[in-house]
Formats: C-alpha cells, structure tokens, sequence
C-alpha cells in the first residue's frame, strides 16, 4: 500500500488509509478530524447531504477513540471518521430510510455493517439522505428533511448544484465527493452505490451478493440489496470493504460463509495481459456520446497500462430492466408489509379499525415511488400473476447470470459505462417514472447476477460533469476489481479532482 | 392487457394502501406505462429453467442453513418498543379486534 506524504493537504483532502495512519501517529486527534468534518458538514448544509448529526454523539465516539490509541490498544482504522446511508440502522442516531414512515425511529441495535466499522475503531460522522427505502435513481424520493432543512429536498450535486446526485445513496456520494466524510457507506440494490457515485466522481464498490451482512439494512429487495463503502479512491474503498464483509450467519440467512478477506492485498499487482471485456450492448444507441468518449478514453489507459479489451457479448441487457421492476417490487411490497403502524414508525392519528388504520398508516407514511413499487410488487406476485411475471423474471434472472458466465469465460473483468448520461437536472424525471427505470440499464445485470461491481472516476462529459467507469467482475473477484481500479488512480487523476467551491 | 382503474382498487386494498382519487389515476397511467416495458419480457422462452432466488446459486450451491433453536442476544423489550406508536405495559395497542 502507498501511503503518501500528506502534511502540505489539508484534512478533509485526506483519504481513509493517509487520516488512519496520521491518526494512529498522533499528527492529529480523532477528536480533531471528527470536529474538522463536522465543521465541514455545517459548511455545506446547502447541499443536504446529512439527514442527521449528533455533535456530542460524534465527539463522544472520537474521545473513545483518542483513548484506545492512548492506550494502545487502537484498532485499524481507529478514529477515522466516516458517515452512514441512513438505511443502516444505528443505536445512536436516528433512522428513517427517508421516509415519513420512520421519521424519529431509533433502532435497538446497530447494523453488521455499522458494527464491523465500529469494531475497527471508525467514528460515526452521522446519517446520510437517500431516496425512500433506496427507491430511487436521483435522491429526489427522499421524505426527510436534510440538517438544516425544513422540508425534504433532494441532495444537490456538488459539481452542479441544478442537478441529481443520483440514488439511492445520493448523500454518501455528495458527502464524500463536497469532503464532508472520507468515506461513506452505501447500499445497492440495483446501482445505487455504482450509478451516484458516477454523478458525483466518487470510487464505490458492491461486493458479490452475500458478502457484506444485511443485517440492519432496512430491507428493500433482499435478493439484490448489498452493502459496500464509497469513498475517493479504491485504495481506501479495498480498506474499508476488508472491514465491512465477512460472514454473519446467525442474523442473515443469505450472508455467505466465506472468511473476511484482504481486499488490499493486490492493489499494486500489474495488469500486463488482464482481458477486459467490453459488452456491445452497453454501448449501443442510448448511451450518450459524452459519456462513451470518457469511458473509450478510460479503456484506451487500461490498454496503456497493458490490458487487453475483449469483445464479449450480454444479449439480455436490456431485459435486466423489467427483470429488475418485477423482482425488486416483489420483494419490497413483501418486505414493507411490515410498516403496519403498530410495532414501530408512523401510525395515522383517525381511523376506524384495524383495516382502515393499515391502509391510512400506510398512504400517508409512504411516498409516491414507494406506493408505485409496492403496488407492481403486490400484483406480481398475487393470484394469477405470479408464474407469468414473478417466476418468469426470476427465470430470466437465471439467463442474465448464464450470460455472464459464458463473458467470463473469456475475459477477467467486464468494463463500459455506468449509467447513459451524465447526472441529469433536478426535476427533469420527476414525473416520470419508468425514464428513471431505463436509466438503470447498465446497472442491473450485474445486479440480477450477483456479481461485484464498482464505479470510479473516468473522466468529464457535457458541462464538465463526472462520468464512471463501471467494473464488473466474476463472483468473489472483488480484489481484481479494486487492483484494476487502483492502477487506473495511479496513472489518472480523475478521482483526485474536487468541485469548485469545496 | 391494460389495467383498469378497478384493477388498481384491487390491488391497493391488497397492499393494504388508500388512495385518493387523483392518485389512483396516477398510478393507473405509471403502472400501465411500466406494464409495457414489461410486455417484451413475457414472450422470452424459459422453458426448463429453474428460477434463481439467490443470485450466487447461479455459481455454486448455496444451501439455507438452520440455526440451532436456543435463546441468542437481543434488545431489551424496552429498547425494542421505544419507537412503537402505543405501547402499553409492554404490549403493543391496536384497535380492537374481536368484539
């Protein structure tokens, strides 16, 4: 690992692995970098990116921190301080999912991933904004108020403050990309780490499906939901997903027995000979001609830097998209049967009996594209229904992951774009639904199959806005991943870049 | 195949959702405009494949495990009930049920 010589940056332009060694050497205190973040987090209040801070909670975590490297007894990533999607439930903050539904809620637990973070000694900044119960491609569904907010309103992207930051994890992209966190985890479902982190020219990775404990993620479709960390560069996303995977077979079903790993350990490895694959269909009509320059000029470094581009093929793109708008509302219309009004969350103040409190807990507690993919979910899978949509999905979801097995028989890793655009305007697709669903096309393969996929910076498109690069590699091949990635960051400096006014 | 506004009534009491009028017409435009999307997908062949729930069952075997049936560590009732809408002596309220 490189560390780098970093007493002329300034804090906040540190990374996670240059703050934790500088923390761990005493150049300065937990207490000192939770306090510099927190400031910053003030500064950028317009952006609204936060959804809840507790100073007192923050500082108190950094104490404790400053205490066990005094005592030395600090653990790997001791008192760097990173901020939470707010879809991981936590002790000490509140949680709401964005929604109305839990505005207020407190968890009596912390989730796996929030867990795992804190054993190694990480330091909760607070809770980042994200679309209602990550349903959403553009952070505009989100149905809390921001800190320093009256009213909900999507995070602002800190390259262009009229445009989406992207979702669902929008705040943890914003937050990272303005230098209100080091890191940030998020949560992908269908894109929502890769596709914000793209907008906002940020480094984000999904491990494989089953990696990282969904234990305390609110639960959006829990055959797709994945954690994984956002952060500048993939030298501290490999840092801070060794700290977040690992099996937790008790509390989650699907979690997968395999040991934590390393995903540092082959960062610095060459890629003389790697074969990446290029899938045609991710670059046919629909992408946009800014974006397609940024990721051919991001492919034409990895040749530079001895790569060879394969050709392959991933005939089902395109029925990734209602493969994906079937299974996942399927899935969540099941999970959010739970919002009832009566264990926690929401509850309507007049109703006349158990039904009528159901249905009205639930129409004012939920949010349009909440309602929208619980009623496709509840029609797919009712009575007459389910073996035409559901089960055809879930068949064709078996085509998507036989496609790719037959690319990587070919090729070590498969790049293109992350999403066709650049981050559109705020508001541009509000009204209209099914144009966000197409814009997850480049993100749902992978997805539906369960493969790691990661996002890094590539370049600029129209109006010198960020374009990703998307990596997607075979099962458990998150270390190749972050290697490829990695060498790209050494011979660019794309992810290095800020937006004025930061 | 359309569906109809009683179709989206239908379906909202099974999602157990009130909508008012203008939103049920909403949602009658966006769900019959995502339904189209969806037509191209019905007319794949599947024929002999095995649905796949857990998406890593496409690479090895993934077998549901079982956990031994002993008490583990959990929240406090108290904590567990903090953000509850009514709770009383540990219970939770709801409108009555049976008369």
């Amino acid at each position: 690992m490189t560390t780098k010589t970093a007493s002329s940056k300034d804090l906040h332009d540190l990374g996670v692995a240059e703050l934790a060694s500088k923390i761990a050497a005493r150049d300065v205190s937990a207490v000192e970098t939770a306090q510099h973040f927190l400031d910053r987090a003030a500064r950028h209040q317009n952006l609204a990116a936060y959804v809840s801070i507790d100073a007192e909670v923050t500082l108190a975590q950094a104490r404790a921190a400053d205490a066990r490297i005094a005592a030395g007894s600090a653990g790997p990533l001791e008192g760097v301080p990173i901020a939470h999607k707010d879809l991981f439930v936590t002790r000490d903050f509140p949680t709401t999912a964005g929604s109305k539904m839990l505005a207020g809620y407190r968890s009596p637990f912390d989730a796996t991933v929030v867990a795992r973070l804190a054993a190694q000694g990480v330091v909760t900044l607070g809770k980042l904004s994200c679309d209602e119960f990550a349903m959403g491609s553009a952070n505009e569904t989100v149905a809390v108020p921001a800190v320093g907010h009256d009213t909900p309103s999507a995070p602002l992207n800190p390259w262009d403050h009229s445009r989406v930051a992207g979702g669902s994890s929008g705040g943890s992209a914003v937050a990272v990309a303005a230098r209100m966190a080091p890191a940030a985890t998020g949560t992908d479902t269908g894109g929502s780490i890769r596709q914000p982190a793209a907008f906002c020219g940020v480094t984000g990775i999904k491990p494989t499906y089953g990696r990282a404990s969904r234990y305390g993620m609110v639960a959006y479709a829990s055959s797709l939901d994945q954690a994984g960390p956002m952060a500048r560069s993939a030298e501290d996303c490999a840092l801070l997903l060794s700290a977040l995977c690992g099996p937790d077979l008790d509390r989650d079903s699907t979690s997968l027995d395999r040991p934590a790993e390393d995903y540092s350990r082959s960062l610095n490895d060459s890629l003389q000979g790697l074969r990446i694959g290029v899938p045609k269909e991710f670059f046919g009509e629909g992408l946009q001609a800014d974006v397609r320059a940024a990721v051919d000029a991001a492919l034409k470094t990895y040749e530079g830097l001895g790569a060879k581009l394969v050709p392959v093929t991933l005939p089902r793109t395109e029925l990734s998209i209602p493969v994906y708008y079937i299974i996942a509302p399927a899935e969540a219309s099941s999970n959010l049967s739970r919002f009832d009004g009566v264990k926690f969350g929401h509850r309507a103040d007049k109703y006349t009996d158990l039904l009528d409190m159901y249905k009205k807990t639930r129409a004012e507690g939920f949010g349009d594209e909440v309602k929208r993919r619980i009623m496709i979910g509840t029609y797919v899978l009712s009575h007459g229904y389910y073996d035409a949509y559901y089960l055809q999905a879930q068949k064709i979801r078996r085509m998507i992951a036989d496609d790719f097995r037959a690319a990587f028989e070919t090729c070590d890793l498969i790049a293109g774009p992350v999403a066709p655009s650049v981050a559109w305007k705020i508001g541009d697709n509000a009204d209209d639904p099914v144009a966000n669903y197409l814009a997850d096309i480049f993100t749902l393969p992978a997805s539906l199959a369960g493969l790691p996929g990661m996002s890094l910076p590539a370049g600029f498109g129209a109006d010198d806005m960020p374009v990703g690069l998307q990596l997607i590699g075979n099962y458990f091949q998150e270390a190749r991943l972050l290697n490829a990635a990695h060498q790209f960051q050494q011979a660019t400096d794309f992810h290095l870049r800020a937006p004025e006014g930061i | 195949m359309a569906l109809t506004p009683q179709d989206i009534g239908r379906i909202a009491n099974l999602a157990r959702l009130e909508l008012k009028q203008d939103e049920s017409d909403r949602m009658l435009g966006h769900l019959n405009a995502f339904f189209a999307v969806v037509e191209q997908m019905r007319a794949v062949d599947t024929t002999g494949l095995e649905p796949l729930a857990h998406p890593v069952a496409a690479f090895e075997d993934v077998a549901l495990r079982l956990r031994p049936d002993v008490p583990g560590e959990y929240p406090s009732r108290e904590d567990s009930q903090r953000s509850a809408p009514a709770v009383e002596n540990g219970l939770y309220l709801v409108p009555k049920v049976i008369e």
